[in-house]
């Protein structure tokens, strides 16, 4: 079954002539059909993509099928964004990664699901209904770009493209037991990802190994003269340097004396991942959490919720202003209750007289986080936590509680609003459940280098990547 | 009853603050590169793109030279430049409003604090800043329906916004304020201020209080759909009557929003404006922060051209042009370099020819060829100039012919009756049979009447 192959592989094997196209997305189409009413992955395949990716051997990607989120904008391909209201909209631009990407030869196969608007951290926000998380239909895939990760881990794609704002790429490759990278804030173009929290939005690969999203990554970031929130800095060759380890580096562990998260199975493994990565020659040392800002301390992730709420919703009802069903879509009454709920709380919290104490002050939390995260990366190359506090919930798990997804994503919300890169490894499989515990590796602004070399030693020297040791 | 009324309105004073919206005339719009020129477009919504339809996903990516001209104008008008500033999302709903907000500037505008001079009083400029243009709403029949389309043709084309204090007090200096900022902008050329089309728009804020008091009234009218200075006047007298009128008869006029009627010289309400719009405001997150440098604004100082004010005395200093003349002269910059060109091409004719820069002034003035060639002029100076060349001696007999001719003129020239000058130099000139220069005779006759 070829569809099981990793970017890495199947771009080796075609470019040799040791696989065709042909076969490739053969066994990819059976295996979609097989699998797409169960699990509900895509919400779009392109029919024609296996005559489009022959054309690209001898691009670097060499025409491996890529699983696009629902919120890339495509010329041939919809873009729904999970949503009603953009029910029958066919962009008249591609996205500037969708772009980029097929340039270097990837062929794209289809839109995946997501949670509707990338609200949310099930894919259960979705206006197609869920995804099922592929290692246990019984679970959630996390979100919102769930559909993403469950396409990499069903391996109805060779690798994907997802978009996290705090945690939508890392949490649901933690729960499906993939790897998924969020690049740094301003790394990745957005031009052309249908807006979400834009100060926060950053498009990352999701993929079997850290290898793949490294050769992903090369192929997305860069400067966008359409984006003017993308700084012209030089795109490290992250799969040239992956193997360099973490030999003299300074890694701190942090959020495992946290209250509640401590307590969790996945702390256990993040100490583990410390002793491993001592043993490899890193300087490993424990991040004591913190009420405050305070030097060599990590600033407590439980107000990041606050502050990643309030901006996120004020930035989400101002990005969905534009869907007034006037030019394309349909009208606002097709929007479903969590972008409702989201978009009147960000209608409040930016009001005259409730800025100031909310957003205002969400924005001075913020620079806290900000501040914290500056102090810390002087002292240490890399910070490792859990991704998520737990395993993917059961379907159902978000029904009735509206800060579902931000609880989920609390270990994450501190670095994303402070624009760091991370990328989530798989720390853990149950065997019972078949389900999945994530590692988050935090590197400083603009070092993604660093935490894929550590993700990479980490992925070889231990069982849990399914790809690199089969169940 | 008519003079009741003057003494009632003497007791009261006019407060106007305008807003100014100016189109700059940048080659492509302020956030996309699509074509600026929604007035020139041959079909609607051509000039149009992701961007400007707000299309999902689209980005904004400033114009670099919108906020250079920007930063001209605030540099022109006097303002303290803001080296930090951004850009802020503004928030309601219009069809013509492509993304449900309009990005402009909030609390950080790139120019505050500038002056403009009129010669009824200072008009500070509170603040400058930039922000986008809308589309624009078409009613129209389409198979027989009543519908209303939308143009986005115009939508983000670069928008200049130019808030004064409210430190006009009536309708003329309103007129004579605005005069003077849209000859500032057309010499920046920055913008055509075409009010016509719509490129420069007019909002007087106004409302009266009794002399005397210090604090604002504490309601505003502000008055729409005016495309002309003398309309501006106009509003801002009618209005002025109005409130007094009202305020007379114990009533405080509402705080609403107005549009001018040009038929009738007077407003009609639109709609009212009891509370303060709530438009959201927040930094906009797909555009950084802008941080610009002293030096940049410096290199920007220098580009600046010289300003009517400076150029007036310039041309009177230097020309000997009286104010009226310089004033006339330098209306358009363009004109105060055509007259330029002729002036240093009739340099060299100055000593030995009848010829002056007065002369050439009074020329452009008074004969409109704007197609003429400043050489052509000239040329065509020069001979009527030979023509008029007439001895000094012979002017000398003519004056003294026609002073002793008319006894009733002089005297009513010592009287100081101006136009009996006059008379008397065309008296002079039927003597010389059109010969000779008006400016000497007046001359020869001011020296010995005096």
């Amino acid at each position: 079954m070829f569809n099981t192959l990793t970017v890495k592989e199947a771009i080796k094997k075609l470019k040799a002539k040791e696989i065709s196209h042909q076969e490739l997305y053969t066994d990819l189409a059976k295996h979609i059909a097989s699998t797409n009413e169960k699990l509900n992955i895509y919400l779009s395949v392109d029919k024609q993509v296996e005559q489009k990716a022959e054309k690209l051997l001898d691009a670097p990607l060499a025409g491996i099928p890529i699983a696009v989120k629902d919120n890339f904008l495509t010329r041939e391909l919809p873009t729904t964004a999970a949503s009603n209201v953009l029910i029958g909209f066919m962009s008249p631009y591609e996205s500037t990664v969708t772009k980029k990407i097929v340039a270097a030869g990837a062929a794209i196969i289809g839109k995946t699901n997501m949670d509707a608007w990338a609200h949310g951290s099930s894919t259960e926000t979705s206006d197609f209904g869920p995804t099922k998380n592929p290692r246990n239909p019984e679970h959630l895939p996390g979100g919102s770009s769930g559909g993403s990760a469950a396409a990499v881990a069903a391996d109805v794609c060779i690798g994907a493209i997802g978009s996290e704002t705090a945690g939508s790429v890392r949490q649901p490759s933690s729960w499906c037991g993939v790897v998924g990278l969020k690049p740094t804030y301003g790394r990745v173009s957005r031009y052309g990802v249908v807006a979400m929290a834009s100060s926060t939005d950053s498009p990352g690969p999701i993929g079997k190994t850290v290898e793949d999203t490294a050769i992903l990554f090369e192929s997305m970031a860069g400067r966008d003269e359409k984006d003017a929130t993308t700084p012209n800095k030089e795109v490290p060759q992250l799969s040239k340097e992956i193997a360099n380890g973490v030999k003299g580096i300074h890694i701190g562990i942090c959020y495992t004396d946290h209250p509640e998260i401590g307590k969790q199975q996945v702390s256990q493994q993040i100490l583990e991942a410390g002793k491993l990565f001592e043993k490899h020659g890193a300087h490993v040392s424990l991040v004591p959490i913190s009420e405050k800002v305070e030097k060599g301390k990590i600033f407590t992730p439980d107000f990041a919720i606050g502050v990643y709420t309030v901006v996120q919703r004020g930035e989400v009802s101002s990005n969905l202003a534009r869907y007034d069903g006037i030019r394309y879509g349909n009208d606002r009454s097709f929007f479903g209750a969590e972008a409702r709920r989201r978009m009147m709380l960000g209608t409040f919290t930016l009001s005259k007289g409730y800025s100031e104490q909310y957003y205002n002050n969400a924005q001075k939390v913020r620079n806290l986080y900000l501040q914290n995260f500056q102090e810390l990366f002087e002292a240490y190359d890399l910070l490792i936590s859990p991704t998520t506090p737990s395993y993917a919930e059961k379907l159902g798990a978000s029904f009735g509680s509206p800060m579902y997804g931000e609880l989920e994503d609390m270990l994450l919300e501190p670095t994303s609003i402070s624009g760091l890169p991370g990328i989530s490894v798989p720390c853990f499989r149950d065997e019972k459940t078949n389900l999945f515990l994530g590692m988050n590796i935090v590197a400083s602004w603009w070092q993604e280098e660093k935490m894929i070399q550590a993700a990479h030693l980490y992925e070889m020297e231990t069982p849990w990547n399914t790809w690199r040791n089969k169940i | 009853m008519e003079y009741m009324e003057k003494q009632d309105m003497n007791q009261y004073e006019t407060i106007v603050g305008m807003e100014i919206h100016v189109e700059l005339a940048t080659s492509s719009k302020m956030f996309c590169s699509c074509k600026n020129d929604p007035f020139g477009a041959p079909k609607p919504n051509m000039y149009t793109c992701p961007v400007c339809l707000g299309l999902p996903g689209a980005l904004p990516v400033p114009n670099k030279k919108a906020i250079e001209w920007t930063i001209k104008l605030g540099l022109a008008l006097g303002c303290e430049i803001q080296l930090y500033s951004k850009f802020d999302r503004k928030h309601y709903f219009y069809p013509d409003l492509a993304k449900g907000y309009q990005i402009s500037q909030y609390d950080l505008p790139f120019c505050r604090n500038g002056l403009i001079t009129t010669e009824l009083g200072d008009v500070r400029i509170h603040r400058v800043h930039l922000e986008e243009d809308t589309g624009k709403l078409q009613h129209a029949m389409v198979d027989g329906k009543k519908v209303t389309l939308v143009d986005f043709n115009r939508s983000s084309v670069p928008l200049v916004e130019i808030v004064t204090e409210p430190d006009i007090h009536s309708g003329e200096q309103a007129k004579l304020f605005l005069k003077k900022l849209h000859q500032i902008v057309r010499y920046l050329g920055v913008s055509s201020a075409d009010m016509e089309k719509g490129s420069m728009r007019l909002e007087p804020n106004i409302s009266v209080r009794k002399i005397g008091e210090r604090e604002l009234p504490k309601y505003k009218v502000e008055v729409k759909n005016i495309n002309s200075f003398n309309f501006v006047k106009r509003a801002i007298d009618f209005e002025t009557k109005r409130h007094i009128e009202l305020l007379e008869a114990g009533q405080m006029p509402k705080q609403e929003t107005r549009g001018y009627v040009e038929g009738t010289s007077s407003t009609v309400s639109q709609r009212s404006k009891e509370e303060a719009a709530d438009y959201r405001y927040f930094p906009d997150p797909d555009i950084p922060p802008i941080r610009l440098t002293e030096a940049y604004v410096t290199e920007i100082k220098k580009t600046l051209p010289e300003l009517p004010d400076s150029k007036i005395e310039r041309f009177m200093k230097e020309y000997g042009l009286s104010s009226d003349e310089a004033v006339h002269i330098t209306d358009e910059k363009t004109g105060a370099d055509y007259f330029e060109s002729c002036v240093s091409l009739a340099q060299g004719s100055f000593e030995t020819q009848n010829i002056t820069p007065t002369i050439i002034a009074r020329n452009l003035i008074n004969v409109h060829e704007e197609e003429m060639s400043p050489k052509k002029r000239i040329d065509a100076l020069l001979a009527k100039a030979q023509e008029k060349n007439v001895d000094a001696g012979v002017i000398t007999v003519a004056v003294t012919l026609v002073l002793g001719q008319q006894t009733k003129a002089i005297a009513d020239y010592k009287h100081g009756k101006l136009s009996a000058l006059m008379f008397l130099v065309g008296m002079v000139k039927k003597e010389l049979k059109g010969k000779g220069d008006a400016g000497i005779i007046e001359q020869e006759l001011k020296k010995r009447l005096s």
